[in-house]
C-alpha cells in the first residue's frame, strides 16, 4: 500500500532528477518517464501507444508498453464496471511449465500443450505463431503476477483442469482491477466509455482514431502505435447473422453488449488481412432461462455427460458421452446452434443431481416422463419413446464419470460411447439450454510480434493486435480451456513491447 | 422460503456464488458455502458470521450491481448477520436492543455514568469526592472495594451467562449436520484465525473499505482495539489476584504490571476505535449495513471511552480530579458490561462459534 501511494511521487521525483535520479525512483525497466516523452511531442496530446479495448490482452499490452518507457493511453469502450470485455468472466489462463508450481499440480511441456493445440483445433492453427506463443506463456506464468495478478489452485469442480490451467484468485474481474491497478500506478492513461467510430490509417499506418464523444478535450486521439486489443464481434447480431442467418436470434451471449467487433471491422475495413472462419466461434450450450447478455459462467450446464441430450423434437443428435467434459463442452454451442430454433435439453434422472456442480436456474421436473415432456412442451410420446430406446441400448458397465468407462450403448444412433445409464429414477429432470456465445475467431492476421499484416502481405508499420481480435490466427476451430487468456497475455505483452519499441524509433 | 427477506435474498446469492465459485479463495464464507447445495436458516446465520466483511468478493464480483444478478454479498451477509443477533439474543424478550441499538447503548452509558457519579456524590463526602487521595487503597476511599468487586462480578457474570445462552442457540442452529461438541483442534484454529483475523485481508491484498482499491487498514485497528480490550482484562484480573492473594491495594505504582497493562492497552482502546470510527466513516454505503450504524458506532464509542477515562485516571489520579474521573470511568466499564450481550460485542463471540465450526467441517472433509 504504502508502495501504491508513494510511486507518483517517485515518477515526480525521477522527473525531476532524471539526469542521474537514484536507481530506486525509476520506471520499472522503464527507460523514458511519461512526461519526457510528452515533451518530445511537444505537450501535445500525442501518445506513443494508443491501445483500443480494455480487457487482459489491452492491459498487458498498456503495461508492457509503458513499461517500455512508452506514454500509453488506453480507450475502453464499455463504462467501468464492465471493462475489460470477456476478461471479466474468465477465470483460467493455460500456461506451459515445466514443473509443478504452488498451485499447479504437475508440470504441463509446451510440445504437450502444442499437441493438445492440435488436437482441438484439427490442425486449424498457424504452427509457428502457436509454438511461439506456447513458448512465451512459460513466462508469462510469471510476468502476470508481477503486474498483480494472484492464483489459487483450481477451483471446486474443475480438479480435471489442476495440471494445466493457473485460476484467478477472486476470478476475471479480479484479474482485470489488479492489472488495472497497476497500469494506473505506472501512469498509464485510462478512459471508459471512450468508443472509437473510425481509425485513420494511411498505407497500412495508423494516424489516429476518431471518438464518439471528446476525451481530454479532443475528439481524435494521434498515437505513434496503435495496439488493436478490442475483441471479437460476438455482441453483434446483425453481423452474426451474415452467417448464421436467422437462427443469430436465438443466440445468446455470454460476455457485455459492448463486444461488438468495430475495431475489427474498421481494420478489415482498411486493407488488414483477415483470418480465420467467421462461423468460426467458442459457443458452450447456455441455460435458455440466461439474459441475453452477460450471464457469464454461472448459466453454463456441465450435466450433458450424466443424461442425454434431445432437440425440440425429442431426438438425440450428438454422443454425449463422446470425451472427457473439459475437451467437450465448447462444441455444445454449435451443436445446439444446427438443431431446429436453436433449443435442446439435457435429460437425466434424480440419481445424478449431485454429480455436477449446483446450478443457478434449477432443472425442471416431473414425476414422468411424460409430465417432464409436459414442462418443456415436448411431445409426450416422442419423448418416451426416445429415453425408452436409449435405456434399452445401455450395456452393463462400471460406471467413472473421471475416466473415459465403459458404460456404453448399442444398437441406437447416435451412440453415447462413455458414462451411458439408464433414465428411470424420478424425478425426471430437464435443463433447457441454448448456444452462448463467448466470443468470435474471424481476426485479424498477425506475425510473431503480434503485428498486423496488410492484405497484400506487408506488415504494417506501426499496428499490432492482440487477444480475441487476433485468436483466429492460433484457434482455427475448437477450443480448450484457458487458452483465450493465453493468447491475451502473450500476445498483449508483445504487442505492447513492440509498440513501445516502434515509438521510441 | 426463510424466515425473513434478507435470509431469502442471502439464499438466492449463494446459489448463484454456488454456481460461479471464483471467490473460492479469498476467505472461508466461499469454501463454507461450496460444502452445501442447499442452504437452511442456521447454514445462512453461519455464512453470515463467517464473512469478516473485507469486500473483496464485492469488489472482484462480475454479477455485482448494476449487473442484473445484483450481488452484494458483503452487504448482504451484514444485514443478515446483525438481524441473526437479534435473533439469538437472550432472553429474547431483550431482542429489540438491537433495533435501535445506538440509542440503547448511549442511554445505558449514561445512566451508568450520572448513577456512579450521583452515587459518588451521595454516599460521599465532597471533601472526599474532590479530595486529593494517594497511596494504596485510594480508590477504595471513594467506594468500597468489595462493594466495586460486587457489583462488576454481577454484572460480568449475568453479561457472561447472557452470551453463553445466546451462542448456545446459535450453535445449535448452525451445527445440524454435524452437530454437538467442538473437538480442541478445532478450537486451536478458530483461536487461530480470530486472533490473526485470517479472513479480513481480501484474499491476500488487504481488504477494501472507501472503494475499489484496497487500502484499508481496519485490521490493524481491529487488533488495537481487541489486544488493547485483552490487556485492560488482563490489568484488571492481575489487580484482582494483587488484591485479594498479595494484598496488594490499588492504586499501583507506573512500573507494576497492572498499570503497565492497563496503559497499553488503554492506548489500544483509545487509538483502535478512534481508526474504526474513521474507516466506518469512510465506508463505501454500497458494501455496508447501513442500518446498523448506530450498534457500530456504540460500541466503537464504548470501548473508546473505557480506554479514554481509564488513561485519564491514570494521568490525573493523583489530583482532585480523580472522584469524578473514577465514577466516569466504572460508569463507562459498567455500562459496557451490561451491553456486551446486546451490542456489536457479540459479532466477536458469534464469529469466533462460526470459525470453530468451519475449523471442524474442514477437518470433517480432509478426513473423509
Amino acid at each position: 500500500m504504502q508502495r501504491c501511494r508513494l510511486l507518483p511521487y517517485c515518477i515526480f521525483l525521477y522527473t525531476k532528477v532524471r539526469n542521474g535520479g537514484p536507481e530506486w525512483a525509476r520506471l520499472p525497466s522503464g527507460r523514458m518517464s511519461l512526461t519526457s516523452s510528452l515533451r518530445v511531442h511537444g505537450m501535445s496530446s500525442k501518445y506513443d501507444v494508443l491501445v483500443i479495448g480494455g480487457g487482459n490482452a489491452a492491459l498487458c499490452a498498456a503495461i508492457a508498453a509503458r513499461r517500455g518507457g512508452a506514454s500509453v493511453l488506453v480507450l475502453e469502450g464499455a463504462p467501468k464496471f464492465y471493462r475489460g470485455g470477456n476478461t471479466r468472466h474468465t477465470r483460467n489462463m493455460r500456461c506451459a511449465h515445466d514443473a509443478a508450481t504452488e498451485i499447479l499440480t504437475g508440470p504441463y511441456t509446451e510440445e504437450e500443450f502444442w499437441e493438445d493445440l492440435l488436437r482441438v483445433t484439427g490442425g486449424q492453427t498457424d504452427e509457428m505463431l502457436a509454438r511461439h506463443m506456447i513458448r512465451e506463456s512459460k513466462d508469462i506464468l510469471n510476468w502476470i503476477v508481477e503486474q498483480g495478478v494472484r492464483w489459487q489452485p483450481s477451483l471446486g469442480g474443475t480438479l480435471s483442469l489442476g495440471r494445466t490451467n493457473s485460476f484467478f484468485l477472486g476470478g476475471g474481474r479480479a484479474m482485470l482491477n489488479a492489472l488495472y491497478l497497476t497500469a494506473e500506478r505506472l501512469g498509464v492513461d485510462v478512459e471508459y466509455d471512450a468508443e472509437v467510430t473510425e481509425l485513420v490509417i494511411e498505407d497500412g499506418m495508423f494516424l489516429a482514431a476518431r471518438l464518439e464523444r471528446p476525451v481530454k478535450g479532443e475528439t481524435e486521439i494521434r498515437a505513434t502505435s496503435l495496439v488493436a486489443a478490442a475483441g471479437g464481434f460476438e455482441a453483434n447480431i446483425e453481423w452474426l447473422k451474415q452467417y448464421w442467418g436467422e437462427a443469430a436470434d436465438n443466440f445468446l451471449i455470454r460476455g457485455t453488449p459492448y463486444n461488438r467487433g468495430s475495431i475489427l471491422k474498421m481494420l478489415l475495413d482498411k486493407g488488414v488481412q483477415e483470418v480465420g472462419d467467421p462461423t468460426q466461434c467458442h459457443a458452450v450450450a447456455i441455460d435458455a432461462r440466461a439474459p441475453k447478455f452477460d450471464g457469464g459462467i454461472i448459466t453454463r450446464h456441465d450435466s450433458v455427460v450424466f443424461g442425454i441430450v434431445v432437440n425440440k423434437h425429442s431426438q438425440r443428435f450428438y454422443d454425449e458421452g463422446e470425451d472427457i467434459w473439459p475437451k467437450r463442452y465448447a462444441i455444445w454451442g454449435r451443436l445446439v446452434a444446427a438443431q431446429p430454433d436453436q433449443i435442446a435439453y439435457i435429460i437425466f434422472d434424480s440419481t445424478v443431481v449431485t454429480s455436477f456442480m449446483p446450478t443457478l436456474f434449477p432443472p425442471i421436473a416431473g414425476q414422468t416422463v411424460a409430465e417432464l415432456a409436459g414442462k418443456l412442451q415436448l411431445d409426450p410420446a416422442a419423448l418416451e419413446k426416445t429415453v425408452t430406446e436409449f435405456n434399452a441400448a445401455v450395456r452393463p458397465g462400471t460406471f467413472d464419470h473421471t475416466i473415459l468407462d465403459d458404460c456404453r450403448t448399442e444398437g441406437i444412433t447416435p451412440q453415447k460411447t462413455h458414462w451411458a445409464r439408464k433414465i428411470e429414477t424420478p424425478p425426471y429432470l430437464a435443463y433447457p439450454v441454448r448456444p452462448g456465445i463467448t466470443f468470435t475467431y474471424l481476426g485479424t492476421r498477425v506475425t510473431k510480434e503480434a503485428r498486423l499484416l496488410m492484405a497484400d502481405g506487408k506488415p504494417s508499420a506501426n499496428m499490432f493486435a492482440a487477444g480475441e481480435i487476433m485468436a483466429g490466427n492460433v484457434l482455427g476451430k475448437g477450443y480448450a480451456a484457458g487458452m483465450g487468456m493465453t493468447i491475451g497475455s502473450v500476445f498483449g505483452r508483445i504487442a505492447g513491447r513492440e509498440a513501445a519499441k516502434h515509438a521510441r524509433n | 422460503m426463510h424466515g425473513t427477506r434478507i435470509l431469502d435474498e442471502a439464499d438466492r446469492l449463494m446459489t448463484v456464488c454456488n454456481s460461479c465459485r471464483y471467490c473460492e479463495g479469498l476467505c472461508a464464507v466461499f469454501p463454507a458455502m461450496e460444502m452445501r447445495r442447499a442452504f437452511s436458516d442456521g447454514d445462512l446465520n453461519y455464512l453470515a458470521n463467517l464473512c469478516h466483511s473485507c469486500g473483496a468478493c464485492y469488489v472482484d464480483c462480475q454479477f455485482s450491481p448494476p449487473h442484473e444478478f445484483n450481488v452484494n454479498v458483503p452487504k448482504t451477509l451484514a444485514v443478515a448477520r446483525a438481524e441473526s443477533y437479534a435473533a439469538y439474543a437472550w432472553p429474547h424478550a431483550l431482542s429489540g436492543a438491537f433495533a435501535r441499538n445506538g440509542l440503547v447503548i448511549s442511554i445505558v452509558a449514561a445512566l451508568s455514568m450520572a448513577a456512579f457519579i450521583l452515587g459518588f456524590a451521595a454516599l460521599n463526602d465532597h471533601s472526599v469526592l474532590f479530595g486529593v487521595h494517594a497511596g494504596p487503597g485510594a480508590f477504595y476511599r471513594l467506594m468500597p472495594h468489595n462493594a466495586m468487586a460486587a457489583l462488576f462480578s454481577a454484572a460480568f457474570l449475568y453479561a457472561i451467562l447472557a452470551l453463553v445462552m445466546s451462542v448456545r442457540a446459535f450453535w445449535r442452529d448452525i451445527g445440524t449436520p454435524i452437530g454437538g461438541r467442538a473437538d480442541g483442534g478445532s478450537i486451536v484454529q478458530a483461536i487461530r484465525d480470530a486472533g490473526e483475523l485470517r479472513y479480513l485481508h481480501g484474499g491476500g491484498v488487504g481488504c477494501y473499505n472507501e472503494d475499489d482499491k484496497p487500502t484499508d487498514r481496519r485490521k490493524l485497528f481491529h487488533h488495537l482495539t481487541f489486544y488493547g480490550f485483552l490487556l485492560c482484562f488482563a490489568a484488571t484480573s492481575v489487580a484482582t489476584l494483587y488484591h485479594y492473594l498479595l494484598s496488594r491495594e490499588a492504586p499501583y505504582p507506573w512500573w507494576d504490571l497492572p498499570v503497565v497493562l492497563g496503559t497499553l492497552g488503554g492506548l489500544g482502546l483509545i487509538i483502535g476505535p478512534i481508526g474504526l470510527f474513521i474507516a466506518k466513516s469512510r465506508h463505501a454505503p454500497e458494501l455496508l449495513d447501513e442500518q446498523r450504524y448506530g450498534m457500530d458506532v456504540g460500541f466503537i464509542a464504548m470501548l473508546f471511552l473505557t480506554g479514554f477515562t481509564g488513561m485519564l485516571l491514570l494521568l490525573l489520579r493523583e489530583t482532585a480530579a480523580m472522584g469524578p474521573l473514577l465514577a466516569l470511568h466504572l460508569g463507562a466499564v459498567f455500562a459496557l458490561f451490561i451491553t456486551m450481550p446486546y451490542g456489536k460485542f457479540v459479532h466477536g463471540i458469534y464469529r469466533f462459534a462460526a470459525l470453530v465450526r468451519y475449523a471442524q467441517e474442514r477437518r470433517s472433509e480432509a478426513g473423509s
